[in-house]
């Protein structure tokens, strides 16, 4: 009778926990784990780990990062150039979508349409085996560009939602400020339409570093090419592969845990009386700063 | 992956008596010119599909193919997806420690074809084993390995099929190409006004190539490598592999 009192309690305090959610986590992960050590041992495979090692990190003649390691080096590379690439596209292609110039809407649209509705894996063909000779662009550069694009495409269309939810009176209060349009979208609109959306885009970017792997087709070094060698060299197919499995979670789950603490943090949170926080129309008011009262142009119309 | 631990189901130790039960051999391969490929019916065709026919007829089961990319045929031979792998599997050591193999029905070597614009007139292997060559294979296949072995000096870049690391070969993004004979032969021919062949078709490795079985059946291996001895005796190897690899009587059959 005492522990059926006395563990519900805990239980109660323990569920609100933090801890709780990493015990969680950690459980599943634990579970996952022993469920493919004893499936893989179902079908007669005997694990030899002690052989991957020397690829992850070489400790003959001083220590030196093995193939697996400069191929996670790659891969945060291209991961980081592609995220860049698509924090440049993803905006550039939903403010032309929602712009009133025709000619931007239909670039921005049959860009869209072309990048979203082909594999990924295509287009980074077409960039590398046509484009990229025409261009003159190495194999990188093809990479990060194809990955930007295909990421930045689907962002774009995240960020638009984000954007139309933005308030009226939020553009209205940004205009009546004679704020330019650079302005108005970097200052007013953009910062609320990411904040509202971040959750989603954090997945696009989750996506991004899992499609990196792609690249590996046009000879990229990642993470994925290198252990696609290993394997083919020593057949250690589950012990490899795992390995890497768990270095994009590692990866991944950093990117989350930035984006968590940038939800968290004040510079995409409105605070009141903060010039760093533009979002709100009171704000907006008292906030012109030095770009004083200009006439908004006459591009700067409200998507309709 | 996870499935893969369920999908298989209470694999058999004893493969050869599973296969004579079931009535049926099931063989794991990758398409690979003249290995294995489609004709103009569709059928597949190629040495290690006749290999493969004869080898279930002496069983006396049928044959049941199924192709496979090579970067998961071992996991899928592991988990019990098809009984054998035969789809010219280079023997290695390293390979060895994970499966087994038979003792080796054939030999194939790897040859090298090189751009004719940016890498003209080279007759050596060692002309080729400079810092500013860059040589082209496939991603897991035993030409990587050669390469760098006999070009420890050259760029290599690793692509995920022939025709792939063909194509920067040919855009001249690459200098050579390695792979296993006689795939650079077919090539120079095809693009004779870019390609050549520095080695005048000539395999500069010479590689067992062997049945790939789960390790830890004894009785289905000995059944193999029994098989192959007695084929070897007859001749009816050679005279497989003379004709897919040392004539082009078969390419009717193609088109």
């Amino acid at each position: 009778m005492l522990f059926g009192v006395r563990i519900p309690l805990c239980w109660r305090i323990w569920r609100h926990h933090p801890g709780w959610v990493w015990t969680r986590v950690l459980l599943t992960l634990v579970g996952l784990a022993w469920i493919l050590v004893r499936g893989a041992e179902h079908v007669g495979y005997t694990w030899q780990w002690s052989r991957l090692w020397p690829y992850v990190l070489r400790t003959q003649d001083g220590l030196a990062p093995g193939p697996l390691l400069l191929g996670l080096a790659q891969t945060i590379q291209v991961s980081l150039w592609g995220l860049g690439g698509m924090a440049l596209v993803a905006p550039s292609l939903a403010i032309m979508r929602l712009s009133a110039s025709p000619v931007a809407r239909a670039v921005s649209r049959v860009v869209l349409e072309a990048v979203r509705n082909t594999p990924l894996i295509v287009q980074i063909f077409f960039l590398y085996f046509v484009a990229a000779p025409i261009l003159g662009i190495d194999r990188l550069a093809t990479a990060v560009t194809a990955l930007a694009l295909f990421e930045g495409a689907y962002a774009s269309e995240i960020l638009r939602a984000g954007i139309l939810a933005v308030p009226q009176g939020q553009w209205e209060a940004g205009r009546s400020l004679g704020l330019s349009s650079w302005h108005l979208w970097a200052r007013i609109i953009l910062p609320q339409a990411v904040r509202t959306v971040l959750p989603a885009l954090v997945n696009q970017g989750v996506s991004l570093i899992k499609d990196s792997a792609l690249v590996s087709t046009i000879a990229v070094y990642d993470l994925t090419m290198r252990a696609g060698a290993v394997v083919a060299e020593t057949f250690l197919v589950f012990e490899t592969w795992f390995f890497v499995a768990g270095m994009y979670l590692v990866l991944t789950g950093t990117l989350s845990w930035v984006a968590s603490r940038m939800h968290g943090s004040s510079s995409l949170n409105p605070l009141p009386g903060g010039c760093h926080a533009p979002p709100c129309a009171p704000l907006a008011a008292s906030c012109h700063g030095p770009f004083g009262f200009r006439r908004a142009r006459p591009g700067a119309k409200h998507p309709g | 992956m996870v499935l893969l631990g369920f999908a298989a189901p209470g694999l058999a130790q004893n493969t050869l008596d599973e296969v004579v039960r079931r009535g049926v051999l099931r063989v794991g391969f990758d398409t690979f010119v003249p290995w294995a490929m489609k004709d103009k019916n569709g059928e597949y065709m190629g040495f290690e599909i006749d290999v493969a026919r004869k080898l279930a007829e002496d069983m006396g089961v049928q044959v049941e193919f199924v192709p496979t990319k090579w970067s998961g045929i071992i996991p899928a031979l592991l988990a019990g997806k098809f009984d054998i792998i035969i789809g010219g599997m280079g023997i290695t050591p390293a390979r060895n420690l994970k499966v087994n193999f038979s003792a080796p029905y054939e030999f194939s070597g790897m040859s090298i074809v090189a751009n004719a614009q940016t890498a003209p007139r080279k007759t050596s292997i060692d002309a080729f084993n400079t810092p500013e060559t860059v040589i082209a294979v496939k991603t897991g296949a035993t030409s990587v390995a050669a390469v760098q072995k006999f070009m420890p000096k050259a760029t290599m870049r690793m692509f995920d099929d022939e025709a792939q690391a063909l194509q920067e070969v040919l855009t001249g993004r690459a200098h050579a190409m390695v792979a296993s004979a006689p795939f650079p032969e077919h090539q120079a021919v095809r693009h004779k006004d870019r390609l050549y062949l520095p080695l005048a078709g000539q395999t500069f490795t010479r590689e067992p190539i062997g049945f790939a079985v789960p390790k830890g059946d004894h009785d289905f291996l000995n059944f193999l490598n029994n098989w192959i001895t007695i084929q070897q005796t007859q001749g009816w190897l050679e005279e497989r592999y003379t004709y897919w690899f040392r004539t082009l009587d078969w390419q009717s059959r193609l088109q």
